[in-house]
């Protein structure tokens, strides 16, 4: 802040406050041949409307001084004239920051204990996961759903499908980490829409749903192109994200439609990571809360 | 007839209708969105039903074409009465009319498309922004103009606010719509991050101050002790708490935004201007409700009077929560919650609706040429219906926003949240239901309102009084 703007903000607000004090100190005196209290100012308007020359209201006055001097008092204590920190020092950062410390005194020492523990022995353990389930629905349910049965686009967490993998490190690392899945769009290297149609089909009979069989013998052999990333047999690559199609689970629906949109113009899951937000130990409770979901 | 010895009372009357017309239309919105919080399927799945369209939708609709046409109505009244004189021009103050009505309708098809700056208050695009930018110069040009000329040597204390809302309003408006259009329906603001955020709350919290307040102190101050026949309490408190309340509201914005990006010394700043608002706010209230002193006994028989004495108890009961409220150790509780919701709607509902109700009452049957509205039982059965709308609106919502203020903060022995979002929105239910039904009620008001209305003016003749001529 630059000197000019400190003391154009100390000068118009302590001013303002200043001139409050001024404006009722100078309406308060008499003035010599006004209408005496209790009785009209002289002046009318429309007939009938006049208004009485009544001093202001005592305990009124004294409201105002009272906001007068907290409001200077306060101004004086804490950060508000310009650059002048207050004699009180507070920032809200500060604030946040001790009573972040508070809490993580109190309570740290129950997580640590929980993040020395490995995570399959953690998810068997009522407390541990009763607080487990309390973070996963305050930072998780609004993707993955309350129940962790995850919604289009979003993942289920309960129904032993696993995009990236199982174990319980894989899990903590798509919280810590987050996860970036992306299919780039395949039509073009599918040979256009009939190859789209046609691998589209055939990706539909991996997992059995109705398809028209012919296209899908068709689709098998463009299915090479997509075999780089979910296998020759559709089975998909944990180490990539890239899905199981062969399962009728599906992150993105599993029509016809969907399918071809998906190959046309790609997806893109994106979970973002936790571990600035949520640290280390919070997430291991957390990992072993959804581990312990499909044991 | 030389039209220079009447006051205009054509733009009054046009005003004073639409003002139950928009009150019905804005209400009727707000009961709709009110009940898509407690049956989310009443959008039917229609973009220009859901819920974030419909909304601004309402708060345009009752801030600016309820309130704001209860305000042109009035001021025009107000200003030529008390200024002997009739308005400036009658072409210009049609202009304001029409004006205003086009807004109103460009507003009603823009925002259910979706079309929106996203603003506060100020969704409505720059093309229509320009629109009200000329139609408010247009309307201080006739407002001022009229004072310029009037036969009284005094300018009387309500148009003293009636004219701070009105230049205000335009410095608000126009600063805060600043922005870059990219296209005729699309613009981007011309502030970037927290210093947007800032004028935004600049302009939120001076609408709130200038267009709620002022200018229904302008309405109070002229209503009030004509309904009541008795001088206004006192000139000295009309002088100290209009200067101290047009200067300290400009300060109060940040106390929209504790806890923010916003530097902490503006945020300090704006709540010590916050409570020091308390005094010259409660001075307006101290000088209304004193002014009935001595006319207790109309209450009895004048439901008017009633609308104006209880709008005025809202008013104070508002503007003392209003300052706690930016306590921050109490907005750290209440903010985002209902709370907030239920103390906009203790001052929109009990004061600037129920202000505008009473003066709309008082000026009908001045318009149409009638001694009096057609029932007064019926505005009386309009008084109670609408109180206990109120009532039961923020009473609800104060409940509901402690609740979900706590519910936010409560925590574990582990250290975990006790609740999550969605628990606390469960608990919301009965909560919104009767916030339902309490603005039902009120919009219920309107309908009996806009009968009694019709009743009035059906088979009259538009009355156009003379200017008068003693000064």
């Amino acid at each position: 802040m630059s000197n000019f703007m400190h003391w154009f903000i100390i000068i118009i607000s302590v001013g303002s406050f200043l001139g409050c004090l001024w404006l009722i100190w100078s309406t308060s005196k008499p003035r010599k041949g006004e209408a005496a209290q209790g009785e009209e100012t002289g002046h009318t308007w429309d007939g009938d409307l006049a208004e009485y020359n009544n001093p202001l209201p005592r305990w009124w006055l004294w409201l105002f001084y009272i906001t007068i001097v907290f409001g200077l008092g306060y101004m004086a204590f804490y950060p508000a004239l310009g650059k002048f920190a207050g004699t009180g020092k507070w920032t809200q950062v500060k604030q946040y920051e001790n009573e972040m410390q508070a809490a993580d005194d109190k309570y740290g020492k129950l997580f640590k204990q929980y993040a020395a523990q490995p995570i399959p022995q953690l998810a068997s353990n009522t407390a541990a996961m009763k607080t487990g389930q309390r973070l996963f629905i305050n930072y998780c349910s609004t993707c993955h759903g309350s129940d962790a049965g995850g919604a289009i686009g979003f993942p289920s967490l309960k129904d032993r499908d696993w995009l990236y993998g199982s174990s319980p490190e894989a899990i903590k690392t798509s919280i810590l980490d987050g996860r970036s899945g992306n299919m780039p769009p395949m039509a073009a290297s599918l040979g256009g829409e009939q190859g789209v149609d046609e691998v589209a089909h055939y990706v539909m009979s991996l997992s059995g749903a109705p398809h028209d069989a012919s296209k899908a013998t068709a689709g098998k052999a463009r299915f090479v192109v997509c075999a780089g990333c979910h296998g020759l047999e559709g089975k998909g690559n944990q180490a990539i994200g890239a899905p199981n199609l062969t399962d009728d689970i599906w992150l993105y629906r599993g029509s016809i439609g969907a399918v071809k949109k998906a190959i046309i113009e790609g997806r893109a899951g994106n979970m973002p990571g936790h571990r600035e937000f949520l640290g280390e130990q919070k997430s291991h409770v957390i990992a072993a809360y959804i581990y312990s979901l499909s044991q | 007839m030389d039209t220079q010895t009447t006051y205009n009372y054509k733009v009054v009357r046009q005003f004073a209708v639409m003002t139950v017309v928009w009150g019905i239309v804005g209400m009727l919105v707000g009961v709709i969105i009110a009940a898509q919080l407690v049956w989310p399927q009443l959008n039917f799945d229609l973009p220009w039903l859901s819920y974030g369209r419909l909304r601004p939708l309402h708060t345009n609709a009752v801030i600016f074409a309820f309130g704001g046409s209860a305000l042109f109505a009035t001021s025009y009244y107000v200003v030529q009465r008390t200024c002997q004189a009739r308005l400036l021009s009658d072409k210009l103050a049609a202009f304001t009319f029409w004006g205003w009505t086009l807004i109103i309708l460009l507003a009603a098809v823009s925002l259910p498309l979706g079309l929106t700056s996203g603003k506060e208050y100020a969704e409505l695009e720059w093309p229509i922004d320009i629109l009200i930018a000329v139609v408010w110069v247009v309307y201080a040009i006739v407002f001022f103009g009229t004072v310029l000329k009037r036969k009284t040597p005094h300018i009387y204390v309500a148009n003293w606010f009636f004219g701070a809302f009105i230049i205000t309003v335009a410095i608000l408006h126009i600063v805060n719509s600043a922005a870059l259009p990219i296209s005729m329906m699309k613009s981007y603001s011309a502030y970037a991050g927290t210093i947007d955020a800032m004028v935004q709350w600049w302009y939120g919290h001076n609408a709130v101050g200038f267009f709620l307040t002022a200018g229904f102190l302008g309405i109070m101050y002229y209503f009030v002790p004509k309904q009541a026949g008795r001088p206004v309490f006192s000139y000295r408190l009309s002088v100290v708490h209009f200067w101290s309340l047009i200067s300290i509201y400009m300060w109060a914005g940040p106390h929209h935004l504790h806890y923010t990006a916003l530097p902490d010394w503006t945020q300090s700043l704006g709540m010590a201007f916050s409570l020091l608002l308390l005094a010259p706010s409660w001075g307006g209230m101290i000088n209304g409700i004193m002014t009935l002193s001595g006319a207790w006994h109309k209450l009895r028989t004048d439901p008017i009077l009633k609308f104006m004495i209880v709008s005025l108890s809202f008013y104070g009961m508002s503007t003392f929560e209003g300052p706690m409220m930016s306590i921050k150790t109490v907005n750290a509780l209440s903010h985002y919650t209902e709370w907030t919701i239920g103390h906009v709607h203790s001052g929109a509902l009990g004061w600037v609706a129920m202000v505008s109700i009473g003066a709309i009452y008082a000026l009908i049957p001045h318009l149409f040429g009638r001694k009096q509205m057609y029932s007064i039982k019926l505005i009386d059965t309009h008084f109670w219906v609408s109180t206990i709308g109120v009532v039961l609106y923020i009473v609800s919502m104060w409940i509901a926003g402690v609740m979900q203020g706590l519910m936010w903060r409560a925590f574990n022995a582990d250290g975990t949240l006790t609740y999550s979002f969605v628990e606390s929105l469960e608990r919301m239910y009965p909560y919104y239901i009767v916030r339902l039904l309490g603005g039902g009620l009120f919009f219920f008001g309107m309908l009996i309102m806009a009968y009694n209305m019709w009743k009035t003016i059906a088979g009259s003749e538009p009355a156009d009084e003379a200017v008068a001529q003693t000064a």
